[in-house]
C-alpha cells in the first residue's frame, strides 16, 4: 500500500492552504486528492472579484485567488491527484480512492485533513410544492454553468434565497442578458453580504422581497411561472398574499451544507449546529491525526478566513506527525448569547499556539451588543459590536498570554452581552 | 439640499451612510465608521465604478476549457458596464491564455482594458 504522512481530501482553497502550511511547518510528505479535473475547488466558478482583500491586500477573482495558491503548491514540489474521488476514510486512516488512471486504490496516511468544502440545499430538502420541471437549478449549478461551460440556463428568473451565490448570480445572469425578476428570501434579513445586495441587486434594480418565499412552481416540461408569497414569523406562507411570477427559470441559493459524507463513515460525530464535525484548538477531530478546515467544518463567508483556518489545520497535522497524539486537558468552549457555535469547539490552553482565533455566527440579527470572554469568572476579552448578524461570521482572537495569565482557568464562556 | 442613503461596501459592517449633496455636489457624509466609508460615499455619489467580471469564449484550449474569465484592469464607470458586455460577447480567446493577458482593449469604450483573470492551456 502506499503511504503519505499526509493526505488531504480536497484541493479547494482549504486543501491548497493546509497542503502548504504543512509542508511549511516540515512535513514532506504530502499528497492532495482532488476529485475535480483541476486543482482551486469552486474558486474556479467563482469569476467575481473580492476574494483576497485580508490575505493579499486586494481584490481578486476566484480564479486569481486559486492560481496563487495553487502556484504555492507546485513551487513547494507538493503532490497531487486530480480526476480522484476519495470513496472511505477508515479510522485507521486507510483512504479509498478510485481514478480512471489508477483504478480503485488506498493509500495509508498518517495524519488526514478534510477539506471536502461543502454543497448547496437542493430542492428535495426545501418542499417546495409544485411541479418537477426543467428549469430548476441551485445558483451554484448556474453558476458552473454560465461561467465555466459557457452556457446560460434561462432567460426569465427568480432567484429563492438571498444567500451570496444567489446575489451573485443575479448579477451574473443579469449581465449576460437574463432578466431577474426578483430575489425572495424567507427570512426578514438578507443571508447574503451588504455589498453583494449593493452591487448585485441595488445596481441593477432587482427586487429583494423579505419574508417571502416560492409556494407553487408551474409548469409541466418546463418553469413557466412560481408563486411566491409572504410569511409570517414562523415561515408560514400568510393566504391572500400571494403572486404569480411568470418566468422560465427557478434558481435555488437556500443555504450550503458541509459535506461530510466521509466523515460521517469514519464515525466522526457532526455538531447540528454546523453539520461539521468538532475540533480542538489545532483543528483535529476527535480521532487524533485527523483535522478538518474551511467549509467542510462550517461555512465559511469569506476565502480569506478559509486559508487562515485550513494552514492552522496544516500546522497542527504538522504538529501532530512530529509529536504525536495531544493528550493535554482539553476545555470546551461555552457559547451562549445568542452564538450558535464556535470553532474550536474546544481548546487546550497548554498547547496553543500564539494566538487563538474562535470563529462563530449568531443566530439572529443584534444590534448594539459587546462580544466577551471569560476564563472562569474573569473577562479577558471585550469588543463592541454594532451589528452582528446569522449571515456574517465572528471571530474572536486571543493571544496565547490570556491563557498562560489565567493557566487554571476551568472554563472558557463566550456571550454576546449589553454593550 | 439633498440627501442620499446608501450601504457602505468597505467591509462586511455594512455602514447605513446619509449623504448630503449640494447642487448635486457632495457635502458631506454621517453613519460612516471609518475613513473609507466617507471615500466610498463621496466616489458612489459623484463617480460610481465597478470591476466587470465576466467571461470570453476561447478556442483550442488543450484542456477543453470553454472559458477565459476575465475582469475589466480597473473599475469603470457604472452606466458603461453593459457596454463593456456587449464588447467582450464578441472576444474569442485562443489557448493558451495567462491571467493578466489583455483580450479586449478599451472595453465598452471605457479605455480600460479586459484582462484574463485565468490560465487555460
Amino acid at each position: 500500500m502506499e503511504q503519505f504522512d499526509l493526505v488531504v481530501i480536497g484541493g479547494g482553497p482549504a486543501g491548497l492552504a493546509a497542503a502548504c502550511a504543512a509542508f511549511d511547518s516540515g512535513v514532506r510528505s504530502i499528497l492532495i486528492l482532488e476529485r475535480d479535473r483541476e486543482l482551486g475547488g469552486i474558486l474556479n466558478q467563482c469569476i467575481h472579484n473580492g476574494f483576497g482583500l485580508h490575505t493579499f491586500g486586494q481584490e481578486l477573482t476566484g480564479p486569481e485567488y486559486a492560481a496563487r495558491y495553487i502556484r504555492q503548491v507546485r513551487e513547494r514540489g507538493i503532490a497531487y491527484r486530480l480526476n480522484t474521488m476519495v470513496l472511505d476514510i477508515s479510522r485507521e486512516k486507510v483512504v479509498t480512492a478510485i481514478s480512471r488512471d489508477r483504478g480503485l486504490s488506498e493509500i495509508a496516511a498518517k495524519a488526514v485533513i478534510l477539506a471536502m468544502g461543502c454543497r448547496e440545499r437542493p430542492r428535495g430538502a426545501l418542499n417546495i410544492p409544485g411541479f418537477r420541471p426543467a428549469g430548476i437549478y441551485t445558483a451554484g449549478t448556474a453558476q458552473r454553468l454560465v461561467n465555466v461551460e459557457g452556457l446560460l440556463p434561462g432567460r426569465e428568473v427568480v432567484i429563492l434565497g438571498s444567500g451570496d451565490i444567489g446575489l451573485i448570480m443575479a448579477r451574473r445572469m443579469t449581465l449576460e442578458g437574463a432578466k431577474v425578476k426578483l430575489v425572495a428570501e424567507l427570512m426578514p434579513y438578507s443571508g447574503g453580504l451588504k455589498r453583494n445586495i449593493v452591487q448585485c441587486l441595488e445596481d441593477f434594480g432587482i427586487p429583494l422581497k423579505l419574508s417571502h418565499t416560492v409556494v407553487d412552481i408551474a409548469g409541466k416540461e418546463r418553469v413557466t411561472g412560481v408563486t411566491i408569497a409572504r410569511v409570517d414569523g414562523r415561515g408560514t406562507p400568510i393566504p391572500g398574499t400571494e403572486e404569480h411570477i411568470p418566468c422560465d427559470t427557478l434558481l435555488l441559493s437556500c443555504g450550503l451544507i458541509p459535506e461530510n459524507e466521509l466523515s460521517r463513515s469514519m464515525g466522526l460525530e457532526l455538531d447540528p449546529a454546523t453539520n461539521g464535525p468538532r475540533v480542538n484548538q489545532r483543528l483535529e477531530t476527535e480521532i487524533p491525526g485527523v483535522f478538518a478546515a474551511g467549509n467542510v467544518l462550517h461555512v465559511h463567508d469569506l476565502v480569506d478566513f478559509v486559508s487562515q483556518e485550513a494552514a492552522a489545520a496544516g500546522r497542527g497535522a504538522a504538529r501532530f506527525l512530529a509529536l504525536g497524539e495531544d493528550t493535554s486537558c482539553q476545555i470546551p468552549i461555552e457559547a451562549s448569547g445568542g452564538i450558535r457555535y464556535t470553532v474550536p469547539a474546544s481548546v487546550s490552553p497548554r498547547e496553543m499556539e500564539e494566538q487563538l482565533t474562535i470563529r462563530f455566527r449568531v443566530g439572529s440579527v443584534m444590534n448594539n451588543r459587546a462580544v466577551a470572554v471569560y476564563l472562569d469568572d474573569c473577562q479577558v476579552y471585550r469588543r463592541k459590536r454594532p451589528v452582528m448578524a446569522p449571515g456574517e461570521m465572528e471571530q474572536v482572537v486571543l493571544p496565547r498570554d490570556i491563557f498562560r495569565a489565567h493557566g487554571d482557568a476551568k472554563r472558557i464562556r463566550i456571550l454576546t452581552e449589553e454593550a | 439640499m439633498e440627501k442620499r442613503i446608501l450601504t457602505c461596501i468597505g467591509c462586511p459592517m455594512g455602514c447605513q451612510l446619509e449623504v448630503t449633496l449640494e447642487k448635486g455636489a457632495f457635502a458631506s457624509v454621517t453613519g460612516n465608521t471609518c475613513k473609507n466609508g466617507a471615500r466610498y460615499a463621496q466616489k458612489e455619489v459623484t463617480d460610481p465604478r465597478r470591476i466587470v467580471t465576466t467571461t470570453v469564449r476561447v478556442e483550442g484550449s488543450r484542456e477543453n476549457a470553454c472559458t477565459v474569465p476575465c475582469k475589466t484592469a480597473q473599475d469603470v464607470p457604472k452606466d458603461l458596464i453593459f457596454a463593456v458586455m456587449e464588447d467582450a460577447a464578441a472576444v474569442v480567446a485562443t489557448a493558451p491564455v495567462r491571467i493578466g493577458d489583455v483580450l479586449k482593449e478599451n472595453a465598452g469604450g471605457t479605455g480600460v482594458s479586459l484582462i484574463a483573470t485565468k490560465n487555460v492551456n
